[in-house]
């Protein structure tokens, strides 16, 4: 556990110290979220129907962009080599990073995005059910995210082909988050999605820490 | 048959189109990687070339 | 010594592929044609789709060996993780290309068979949705798998893909479903499944025999072209 803790305190404060990289991620999300409307057109009913699809992926994408970055700082500088030789489980490694990345990216969007959904004309409700899901759903795209960069590590093409393993493996969580509003729009409540969500959540934790783990090893080789 | 043969046409040419391209791009590339390796005369068993060196 | 390592069971699999690939080839030939004589000419048009029903014989034939051939890449991806087998790293590169093809094609004839059911050449329906999906899985492993210089940790990257992937794939379908009737609470669009009428199980049965029949000879092919391939950059490598 200390090793878990040592490692994520220690990349929180490598972000604190360079603070504009979290605020580029946000200024993407809120720009590529912008780009909507004035691709589409400012009618308040047609934004309101596809403000909790807009938002969420771009809240995917923007998690994306700095997934690349995740093991590739310490796989340069060697970082990564003292973290395969440490006492505790690599596993236990992978998942403070994801933990991290989460806090920097997934936490920051989850509270960005309902303020951006006012933008798009959605009533309180499905403000809380964004925010809800997105807390919910953030730390599984963090997961997967993670696991898509320790198999791109060092690949050509990397940032590409992050991209392109991490969003099929994102479908369901996309699915459940977004379709929650739509489902409180039904039936008037969105608990269902956020357990669904939860149980993805569940399932990633439960595998991606070990496949990480395995591809960090291989990067090291 | 009507108007729905052009589909059905279309689906069966395809699946001609992609799986026969495959199959085909697939036997050459096998004749390619051969003919490169019977170049450097490795296309014969180990022991045959022994044998044949003798 | 790296290549006396290798060559102990991808020679054993040359010897056997090359005593089998002649009968193979033959039978997969006579199979598709019967197949296609039985698919195009003998079977009757189905009483509620019309002639269109013949697409299905190509379409859920190509889905269902999609879908194995994904299981296939996790099954050889396990062996490649915990056995270290030589040949299951090959034989993956060989396979993904050919699952890929095949849900390709049942993306196509899927389209085409849309266009005169429902109007339009794409409905988002779960089935389709899903093996577009599917496809993406597909393209990820044979980019993952090559994206490295050295393959062998391409190799075992996309194994831990596929692993990956085989477990996501029930979720992906679970979750596609949901938003599937979500979305579409009245309409039952649903791309049919195959009838329990004999006249049309049969064909729809030999095609999926023929296409597997196919499927099995297109990975000997092509792991016997991986194996040689391996051995040219082993000699490249100690020339």
């Amino acid at each position: 556990m200390n090793g878990f803790v040592a490692l994520l305190l220690r990349d929180l404060r490598l972000v604190w110290r360079r603070p504009g990289d979290v605020a580029v991620v946000l200024a993407f999300f809120a720009v590529a979220t912008v780009l909507f409307p004035l691709g589409i057109g400012p009618q308040s009913n047609l934004l309101a129907r596809i403000a909790a699809g807009v938002l969420w992926c771009a809240a995917l994408f923007a998690s994306l962009l700095s997934l690349d970055r995740l093991f590739a700082a310490d796989h340069e500088d060697g970082s990564l080599d003292l973290l395969l030789l440490a006492p505790w489980p690599l596993e236990l490694a992978a998942l403070a990073k994801c933990t991290a990345h989460w806090i920097v990216t997934g936490l920051p969007l989850a509270v960005l995005a309902p303020l951006l959904g006012v933008a798009f004309g959605l009533d309180g409700e499905s403000l809380l059910a964004l925010a809800a899901t997105l807390l919910m759903g953030t730390p599984t795209l963090s997961l997967i995210g993670g696991l898509a960069a320790a198999l791109t590590l060092g690949a050509r093409r990397g940032g590409a082909l992050l991209a392109l393993l991490a969003l099929p493996l994102c479908v369901p969580t996309l699915i459940f988050g977004a379709g929650a509003i739509e489902a409180l729009a039904m039936s008037g409540n969105f608990a269902t999605s956020l357990a669904i969500l939860a149980a993805l959540a569940l399932v990633a934790l439960a595998t991606t820490p070990w496949a990480m783990a395995a591809a960090l090893r291989q990067a090291g080789e | 048959m009507n108007s729905y043969a052009v589909f059905i046409m279309s689906a069966y040419l395809a699946v001609f189109v992609i799986l026969g391209g495959l199959t085909i791009a697939s036997l050459s590339a096998r004749n390619k990687v051969r003919r490169a390796l019977a170049e450097r005369g490795l296309d014969r068993p180990r022991e045959q070339r022994a044998r044949a060196a003798r | 010594m790296a290549d006396l390592h290798f060559l102990a069971n991808p020679a054993r699999f040359r010897r056997f592929s090359q005593r089998v690939l002649p009968g193979l080839s033959l039978a997969t030939l006579l199979s598709l044609g019967v197949g296609l004589w039985l698919a195009l000419l003998q079977s009757p048009p189905d009483y509620q789709q019309g002639e269109t029903v013949r697409i299905m014989y190509v379409h859920v034939p190509t889905a269902w060996l999609a879908m194995a051939g994904y299981a296939l890449l996790a099954a050889l991806g396990a062996a490649l993780l915990v056995w270290r087998h030589p040949l299951a790293a090959l034989m993956a590169r060989a396979a993904a290309p050919v699952g890929a093809c095949y849900a390709l094609v049942c993306l196509l004839t899927g389209s085409l068979w849309g266009r005169p059911m429902w109007g339009t050449y794409w409905v988002w329906d779960a089935r389709l949705t899903s093996m577009l999906l599917l496809f993406f899985l597909y393209l990820g492993h044979i980019a993952l798998s090559r994206a490295y210089d050295d393959a062998e940790r391409g190799d075992r990257a996309a194994a831990i893909l596929a692993l990956i992937g085989v477990i996501n794939l029930p979720i992906i379908k679970f979750s596609v479903d949901w938003w599937n009737t979500l979305h579409q609470p009245a309409s039952v669009a649903r791309m049919g499944g195959p009838t329990i009428d004999p006249a049309i199980l049969l064909p729809l049965l030999w095609m999926a025999g023929a296409f597997l029949l196919l499927f099995v000879l297109l990975v000997l092919v092509r792991t016997e072209t991986e194996i040689d391939r391996r051995r040219l950059e082993i000699a490249e490598q100690n020339a």
